[in-house]
């Protein structure tokens, strides 16, 4: 294949993945852009494998054989409640996949020397690749529960953290002076591989979300750097794009817990060592059951159900589905308020509401959703706690700024949990507490299976 | 060096390619969103092809062919599962899914 034929491929398969990734912003093109993506991807690869360079096609055939069939495997048979591992787990293989790409290249034949800029890149490549893999595996962990979700605290670690990554940087300044021997760069990875696990631990499992999408886009710059070191152009560009991609969402999902990045690396939020509040005490909520929240439920005229992923985990958003169907029948308006963290990745929760089969149009944000809020007769939370506590807007508050579903502005509220127990934050919800507040105390799955059968007896 | 610089204009302007394209996408495709980019990070394989492909043997090699593998699983997996998890959007009028 000549050169620029080969040029030619690739700046077709980068023109299909600008083009694949504006189609995936849209709902009703998400899936052609996918495509787009995915066929950008076969170009550029089979191009690639016609170069001239390569030789050992046997070889590689066995790895890419291995490699899609594992895939393939994996995206078929995960649960949709374990996404976020999945994506994790990508994560941390392409992130792997991208420092093994830049330490292969500087310790390949050939090199008498690499320049000082690839070796550099080299050296960030294998600095963001390792600190993705490792950080993946213990977010992984951490989500799939045999890592303790608890933020694991060790003393000096923000010390030790410091330490590790200056002596990658003097690592990197190392290797662009033109050491690139074998030890220096196996040292380097270990580091990396090290601190990685170290960024991880201590950060809670309410604020995976925001752990998931920076581990995203440091997968995508460590693919760009790996692009440096090869020279290559479309690793470049593929590697930015997803790089602006998983900061967008970071950014996002930081705002959604109004925390900066740097509290939610440092401040070991959710550690669950803030007891219940002492005054949950001294007041009274008003305990309901499913005849009577059905009642209200199938009288109302706009209906807005919360999910938290406390529904995720009861598995109830099939019987989430037949109940909303129901009171759609009835002529009640139905929608859903999702709010950015509900899930443990964004976007989670609508992902597992189209699983059950819910339209997507009916999900609506906080943007969305909180101005019909007075006028909206039932508020129903289902195991949702801070997403929805009105303390958020008081200063003082633990959760102060944290932009909420406004709950506690409708005509009335009906909360669906299995106890008075505290969310994430560890703190008190004066939302229980309102007048105009039931409690239907239930495990999700229940409850809702529970409420479809009362609204169906309903005239 | 000139391939130093036209690189960085590449990764400068794919970035604000890349804020401009996400920046609007409503919250409800986020999750295929992330999945979706997730699989082009594994782009990294052409380079895995390359450094694995060479012919020349010895380290180099096996660790490109480890990085093969795990590109591959990325790329694969990454497109599918994301296909897997559009398939199920739809709205509300149209009762199968769309596409």
């Amino acid at each position: 294949m000549p050169p620029f034929a080969l040029d030619l491929a690739y700046i077709t398969a980068g023109l299909l993945l600008v083009l694949g990734l504006k189609a995936l912003g849209s709902p009703d093109t998400a899936r052609r852009g996918n495509a787009m993506a995915a066929g950008a991807m076969l170009l550029a690869i089979v191009a690639t494998l016609l170069d001239r360079a390569i030789v050992s096609h046997g070889t590689l055939a066995v790895g890419l054989i291995t490699g899609a069939i594992l895939g393939a495997l994996l995206a078929r048979l995960v649960r949709m409640t374990a996404m976020p591992q999945l994506v994790a787990v990508f994560n941390g293989l392409g992130g792997g996949a991208s420092a093994l790409v830049a330490g292969a290249e500087l310790l390949g034949p050939g090199h008498s020397g690499p320049g000082a800029g690839a070796a550099v890149a080299g050296a960030i490549g294998i600095l963001v690749g390792s600190v993705t893999f490792s950080g993946s595996v213990i977010a992984f962990g951490k989500l799939q529960g045999f890592v303790p979700s608890r933020p694991l605290l060790f003393p000096l670690r923000k010390v030790v953290s410091a330490v590790l990554l200056a002596a990658l940087l003097a690592g990197a300044v190392w290797m662009g002076l033109g050491h690139t021997e074998p030890e220096v760069i196996f040292a380097m990875a270990a580091v990396a591989f090290l601190l990685g696990i170290l960024l991880v631990i201590p950060i809670g499992g309410a604020d995976m979300p925001v752990v998931v999408s920076l581990l995203n886009s440091y997968s995508g710059l460590a693919a760009a750097a790996a692009g440096f070191v090869l020279g290559n152009p479309l690793l470049i560009l593929a590697g930015a794009l997803v790089g602006a991609a998983g900061l967008i969402l970071t950014r996002l999902m930081c705002r959604a817990m109004n925390r900066s990045l740097a509290n939610v690396a440092f401040g070991a939020f959710g550690g669950g060592d803030a007891g219940p509040s002492a005054e949950a005490g001294d007041r009274t909520v008003r305990r309901s059951n499913a005849e009577e929240v059905a009642l209200l439920l199938g009288y109302a005229s706009r209906v807005v159900i919360v999910p938290g992923y406390g529904l995720a985990v009861a598995q109830a958003q099939h019987e989430t589905k037949k109940l909303t169907d129901l009171l759609v029948a009835r002529g009640v308006e139905v929608v859903f308020a999702i709010h950015p963290v509900a899930g443990r990745m964004p976007g989670h929760m609508n992902v597992l509401l189209a699983e059950a089969d819910l339209p997507w149009d009916l999900l609506l944000d906080l943007d969305e959703v909180n101005p019909a809020m007075e006028r909206t007769d039932v508020v129903v939370v289902v195991g949702a706690n801070d997403v929805v506590n009105p303390d958020a807007r008081d200063p003082a508050s633990a959760i102060a700024g944290m932009p909420i579903v406004e709950a506690d502005l409708a005509r009335s509220v009906v909360v669906i949990k299995r106890s008075l127990s505290t969310g994430f934050a560890g703190i008190d919800n004066p939302l229980f507490y309102l007048d105009r507040t039931l409690m239907l105390f239930s495990d999700a799955r229940q409850a809702m299976a529970d409420l479809a059968r009362e609204v169906r007896e309903l005239q | 060096m000139a391939d130093w610089t036209l690189g960085l204009y590449v990764f400068v302007l794919a970035m604000l390619v890349g804020i401009e394209l996400i920046r609007r996408v409503p919250p409800t495709l986020h999750t295929p969103l992330m999945s979706g980019a997730n699989a082009i990070s594994g782009i990294s394989l052409l380079g895995a092809l390359l450094v694995a492909g060479d012919g020349s043997g010895g380290l180099s090699t096996a660790l490109g062919l480890a990085a093969v593998v795990f590109a591959t699983v990325n790329v694969v997996g990454g497109f599918l599962v994301t296909d897997r998890m559009l398939q199920m959007f739809r709205r509300r009028d149209d009762s199968p899914p769309r596409n």
